[in-house]
């Protein structure tokens, strides 16, 4: 089974969200970059077809240089060999897109992606992917086991959950679920040297016409202060609740 | 030319957000000078639709799509764009919605925003709103393809009511085959469900132990709310991951989101400041919650939501 795990590179969750250029680029100055949370248990979950079930994992990202170390950081974590796909992401078709292709050349049959980035959070690079292929596709998985070619994968629904039945190739969008939170996976000294001598490939994106342009970005407007409700009053917070916020 | 709305129904009762894509796609066919078409499977009542401004219902009824299947959905509604030549599909962000629209994309050779929180600010270019940053920023896009495809984020647009006399076709499209099949759905019944509820009440590790959630899910009930827990709660096996609300856990869009016992850590917040209005208890003045907080209450939890029950059971038995 050859894997691949579709890495983004995004802010850390704590970092100053700025925009620079008349609020057409994000600020990175001073931001931390790390594995896309949803990729990260993604990652793990390959791990352990790794060591159970002889996989080959591979990690992919679509971005410029600056992302290296984060993808150095999944091989150390203990993928096989990194791809990047040398380009500055469009929007998530041009992602999906520059992946199928990677996916087609690699000869891939199953791809594990986040279910969304944490920063643009458009949740489509995997299903657009799979639809590019025409591989079978599970959104917001939270398992999955691989039997020779046939999948079994539990995915989330709104008040639940639906067991699916698939198989090989196939696309899954991984969320938390997909492997227990004291299962993920962090590099030690030992995965951080050898992911230092692991492959990782350059290839260059392939061209067509963008179907969408980011244009800028706004901040929510500033928030006002907390009202703050006496312990002894709650019969105010029910009242506020009521008529000035009409929520009850 | 036309608007396609793709209202989602579930058992044939449409959901919440089936009138609220409906209400938005209304609006857009206004603004783009067209009609408004509403794609349904298998739902009863179609004429629930005219309120919201559904101009023409494209009604399919096939028991093969029962169960909700995303390529086979995805196909139909490709089928209704182009039968009805939509230059917008519009889907809502239900998690068959999240599910859909990325393939009806493919399938459409369109353009594709989601987490869309308004309409167009313009046509041509067609530019919209959309969240990103986990809600710290709005990014807006334009969308460059003849046709567009929209996922609108949930509670973003509301319900508008504007009823019109609708008429009501019969569409029969054909099905393709799908790899993917349901084996077993698994559902609570009966519970309100943190995708679908106006309020949520949702509670920390401050609550010092499982044994303690009796009066979370009391306040719950007389709220008419879903219950939801920080990710320690769920890490720490106290409540179901299904339940765990936050950035790697499931996002909020409530009207109300009340929170106990939860200090308001940045990936917390990240998941949940969607909500309209958020109300914290919390023992801790310096809790970064309060920050991001329209009503607090300082102080202890175990003192609080019971009077607070009290007050809303008084509040319920004058207004009911």
């Amino acid at each position: 089974m050859k894997v691949l795990v579709c890495i983004s590179h995004v802010p850390d969750t704590t970092s100053k969200i700025n925009f620079i250029d008349n609020d057409t680029k994000f600020d990175t100055n001073g931001v931390q970059y790390v594995i896309n949370p949803h990729d990260e248990y993604s990652l793990t979950r390959a791990m352990w077809l790794k060591e159970n079930q002889g996989a080959t994992v591979t990690v992919v990202n679509v971005g410029n240089a600056t992302t290296e170390p984060t993808l150095r950081k999944a091989l150390a974590i203990g993928a096989d060999d990194a791809i990047r796909v040398n380009a500055e992401p469009i929007d998530g078709f041009f992602v999906a897109k520059q992946l199928a292709e990677v996916v087609k050349n690699g000869g891939f049959d199953l791809v594990i992606a986040g279910r969304e980035s944490i920063d643009y959070n458009g949740g489509m690079v995997p299903g657009m992917l799979a639809a590019l292929l025409d591989f079978n596709f599970v959104n917001a998985c939270i398992g999955f086991d691989v039997t020779g070619n046939n999948v079994t994968a539990t995915r989330e629904i709104d008040g639940g959950k639906e067991i699916l039945a698939t198989a090989l190739p196939l696309v899954i969008a991984g969320q938390k679920g997909i492997v227990e939170e004291k299962d993920l996976r962090i590099p030690n000294m030992r995965g951080i040297m050898t992911a230092r001598s692991k492959p990782l490939s350059i290839v260059e994106p392939v061209a067509f016409d963008n179907t969408t342009s980011a244009i800028n970005f706004e901040k929510p407007a500033p928030k006002g202060a907390v009202k703050l409700v006496d312990v002894n009053n709650l019969a105010e917070l029910v009242h506020l609740l009521h008529t000035e916020a009409k929520v009850i | 030319m036309a608007v396609l709305v793709f209202a989602e129904s579930t058992e044939g009762k449409f959901k919440k957000t089936a009138f609220e894509v409906t209400s938005y796609g209304k609006k857009v066919a206004e603004q783009l000078g067209t009609n408004l078409v509403v794609l349904t499977v298998n739902a009863d009542d179609i004429t629930l639709l005219y309120a919201y401004g559904a101009e023409k219902v494209l009604k399919v009824t096939n028991t093969a799509l029962a169960t909700f299947n995303a390529k086979i959905y995805a196909d139909v509604i490709k089928q209704a764009a182009t039968k009805e030549n939509a230059q917008v599909v519009i889907i809502d962000s239900s998690s068959n919605g999240i599910y859909l629209a990325p393939l009806v994309a493919v399938n459409l050779n369109a353009g594709l925003a989601t987490n869309v929180v308004a309409l167009p600010s313009s046509t041509s270019p067609f530019v919209v709103k959309r969240k990103s940053f986990s809600n710290k920023a709005f990014n807006n896009s334009e969308i460059k393809t003849a046709v567009k495809v929209i996922g609108l984020a949930k509670n973003s647009f509301g319900l508008k009511e504007q009823t019109i006399a609708g008429t009501e076709e019969v569409f029969a499209p054909t099905l393709i085959n799908s790899g993917v099949s349901s084996i077993s759905v698994d559902k609570s019944a009966g519970k309100v469900t943190i995708a679908d509820a106006d309020i949520v009440v949702s509670g920390g590790r401050g609550l010092k132990g499982p044994e303690n959630w009796g009066m979370i899910e009391e306040l719950a009930a007389v709220l008419g709310a879903a219950t939801a827990c920080s990710k320690p709660v769920s890490d720490l096996g106290w409540r179901p991951h299904s339940e765990h609300v936050g950035q790697t856990g499931k996002p909020v869009t409530s009207n109300l989101y009340i929170a106990i016992g939860i200090s308001g850590a940045i990936q917390h917040l990240a998941g949940v400041n969607s909500s309209k209005v958020k109300v914290v208890i919390n023992t801790d003045p310096e809790a970064p919650f309060f920050k991001a907080a329209d009503y607090g209450v300082v102080g202890d939890a175990f003192e609080v939501v019971p009077k607070f029950i009290e007050k809303l059971k008084e509040f319920k038995a004058q207004n009911s």
